[in-house]
């Protein structure tokens, strides 16, 4: 399935593997947050980069310790408006993770700028809508009131922008 | 009051050119209903029984008269030529074309205003105390921080797609009327004792079919901490409150469920996680924003006015009005109007375009053009010169705008009920009409004081019914509407749910019940005791047994 990165599709070299899959002797592979927690050490001795599929149920926190081994997570979107991922990218990004968070699932263009804002950058999406409409949709807005979102360089935060003179807010690097 | 400024103006107009193109990409079958449905609803596009309904937010309930013209003319060329005001504060329209829908959005945004999230599963229009700057018992003004919320909430990335809606309400001053804990969050400014001021945090509250007063998660949070906590509130809610069961999804479940203790906790442990940056933008914002609500310039008066006094002794029909609409306010010299949108007979929070206009007007001469609106679907004029009260009352007049029953039996909060809500079980505005027909004789209504009635056409409660001193639910029964009778409900500062008296009554009697509940109150109130005092003293027993007795 394409993947959404950057305002780009790209192609998804991770290999996404189930509880008891066969794990290859190279590539970049995505496990269960199940097999994390059992295979943790094998997983890690490997060379190739490491994901994990993290459900909506989990609790961030008992991903924290993995967090430093990771590069990328993987959120699930069961139906496009249950909004748990929403905080989980979030609590994600405030731990300090830096790598890919992937939403995949019922992803579609109109949630996509929120998405970008909590930290996602990378989106499977399937090919209902062409790229144009994906790439209109990450920028309708080019403002937030809120701070410390992700945001591309032409996005700003209006309370930050009203008060440039204050203290800065911990400063989020521009999403994807 | 507040006044957009350059970023606030952008956001509403890419706002509103994001919703034309989702509703032409729905016209033209790009987005299907489903799709589509959410996004409507967080710019505040309902599909009712016979039309779409747009209900636009009033923020904190506060208007100035260019905004009220402008809502006449939307009711005059967008809609049947009136509007209805709702019980959070808000306005919506009945008659609505989707092809129309983004327009009304532009117009509303010339005049800085929008429908963005009075609907959907987010956090809807803050409201507030009416009487909001212009009370003589308020602590501080809470409409800076009404505004702070309605910013911060705006399009708020990780809280669109929480479990369910999302309410909060703020008041500032002791006496409840912003109704603070039967909200999602309400927030309570007080004084300690050192003479410093914080804000309470309750949470969990609510009506629908699950009425539960909040509980109290801070006691006195210092401002500045206000929207950080709230985000930690509201990441626990997005994060574990239930999504199985649309009726369970509340936060007030969450909270019930996981008991107060532990609920507190979650957000304690969360409000300790999150990045602890400064807060100075926030403080900087709040200071920005409160200037903008600085209080008019007023007059040095005298506290007692000749011609208001003359008038009320030349004019019964003033005086009585004088004495059941107006609100001590805090300046001397000046008093707060209280126009009820409850005349007999009508449609309880209905007003016309004309009528619209006129408040507007009367704003702009008489109230340092300012309106508000109640969460008791009426309109209140905060700021007028006890000397202007007669003129203000005579154009009120002409206008069928002077009902004389603020607060008491004919000042019924009802919802629109079964005659357009999609969700109704049974029609609140026949019974809000029957009842208002029943205590025509405002002589009778004064007699018996103080009294708040509210009507709900189904269990979600839309109508207030559960904090009603009197409550009427109307439900369906084998296709036959009937409304159940409950006692005792108030959202003032002591809250309770009402309890219900008995079996329901058929529509054409409820209002000879009600009857003879305040006849009941008449024969056991003790001197100047109010319904709810009354109530709360005597119990149910004496009103079941005018009720049911006999049958």
């Amino acid at each position: 399935m394409p993947l959404l990165k950057n305002n780009a599709l790209v192609s998804d070299t991770w290999l996404v593997l189930g509880n008891d899959d066969v794990l290859p002797a190279t590539g970049d592979v995505i496990v269960p947050f199940a097999r994390l927690l059992r295979d943790f050490e094998s997983l890690s001795r490997r060379s190739g980069k490491l994901g994990v599929v993290f459900a909506n149920v989990d609790r961030a926190e008992t991903l924290a310790t993995f967090l430093p081994r990771l590069s990328a997570v993987v959120l699930h979107f069961s139906a496009f408006n249950d909004g748990r991922a929403y905080s989980l990218a979030r609590q994600l990004r405030e731990f300090g993770y830096r790598g890919e968070i992937r939403a995949t699932g019922n992803v579609l263009p109109d949630q996509l700028q929120f998405m970008l804002q909590v930290g996602f950058d990378a989106f499977e999406i399937g090919d209902r809508f062409p790229l144009q409409v994906w790439q209109a949709a990450s920028k309708q807005m080019s403002l937030a009131y809120q701070r410390g979102l992700f945001r591309r360089s032409a996005e700003s935060e209006i309370w930050t922008e009203r008060h440039t003179d204050a203290e800065p807010w911990l400063e989020q690097p521009h999403a994807g | 009051m507040y006044r957009y400024d350059e970023f606030d103006h952008q956001f509403v107009r890419e706002r509103t050119a994001q919703f034309r193109d989702q509703a032409e990409r729905r016209l033209r079958g790009e987005l299907t209903e489903d799709e589509f449905r959410p996004l409507r609803l967080m710019n505040g596009l309902y599909l009712q029984l016979h039309a779409y309904m747009l209900r636009v937010a009033i923020p904190y309930g506060t208007l100035s008269g260019r905004q009220m013209r402008q809502l006449a003319m939307i009711a005059d060329k967008y809609d049947k030529g009136y509007g209805h005001f709702t019980t959070r504060q808000n306005i919506q329209y009945n008659w609505i074309k989707l092809e129309e829908t983004a327009d009304i959005l532009g117009h509303l945004a010339d005049v800085e205003m929008h429908a963005i999230q009075t609907s959907g599963n987010c956090i809807r229009n803050v409201t507030t105390d009416h009487w909001a700057g212009a009370a003589a018992d308020e602590i501080a003004d809470p409409r800076p921080v009404g505004e702070l919320l309605r910013q911060w909430s705006s399009l708020h990335p990780e809280f669109s797609y929480l479990p369910r809606k999302f309410k909060i309400a703020v008041t500032g001053a002791p006496h409840d009327r912003a109704a603070v804990k039967v909200h999602d969050i309400g927030l309570r400014l007080h004084r300690n004792a050192e003479g410093k001021v914080g804000w309470e945090v309750i949470v969990g509250g609510g009506q629908g079919r699950t009425p539960m007063i909040g509980v109290t998660v801070r006691d006195f949070l210092p401002e500045h901490e206000l929207i950080a906590y709230l985000e930690a509130i509201m990441r626990v809610y997005n994060l574990y409150g239930r999504r199985d069961n649309k009726y369970k999804a509340r936060i007030k479940i969450l909270v019930h469920e996981l008991g107060a203790e532990r609920f507190k906790a979650e957000v304690e442990a969360e409000y300790a996680r999150k990045p602890q940056a400064s807060t100075e933008v926030e403080e900087r914002e709040l200071a920005r924003i409160a200037a903008y609500f600085a209080p008019p310039p007023f007059e040095r008066l005298p506290r007692w006015s000749a011609a208001f006094e003359e008038a009320r002794l030349a004019q019964p029909d003033f005086a009585r009005w004088a004495r059941n609409n107006l609100a001590a306010h805090k300046v001397d010299g000046y008093t707060i109007v209280n126009i009820s949108l409850k005349p007999e007979g009508g449609i309880p929070g209905d007003a016309t375009g004309d009528q619209m206009r006129l408040m507007a007007q009367l704003a702009e001469t008489y109230s340092h053009d300012e309106l508000r609106v109640s969460h008791a679907q009426n309109i209140v004029l905060p700021h007028v010169k006890k000397d202007d009260v007669f003129a203000v009352w005579q154009a009120l007049d002409a206008a069928a705008l002077a009902t004389p029953n603020y607060g008491l039996a004919g000042d019924i909060i009802a919802c629109p009920g079964l005659d357009y809500c999609a969700l109704a079980t049974a029609r609140s505005i026949p019974v809000a009409q029957s009842i208002s027909r029943k205590f025509a004789d405002i002589g009778r209504q004064e007699e018996i004081g103080q009294i708040k009635i509210n009507i709900s056409g189904c269990i979600n409660a839309c109508g207030h019914h559960h904090v009603g001193h009197i409550g009427i639910l109307g439900l369906d029964k084998k296709g036959e509407e009937f409304y159940q009778i409950t006692l005792g409900g108030s959202s003032a500062e002591h809250s309770s749910i009402g309890t219900i008296l008995g079996p329901g009554f058929a529509g054409h009697e409820v209002a000879d019940a009600i009857d003879k509940i305040l006849e009941t109150y008449l024969k056991i109130r003790e001197p100047g005791e109010e319904f709810i005092a009354a109530y709360r003293r005597v119990g149910p027993k004496p009103f079941k047994e005018a009720l049911y007795a006999a049958a």
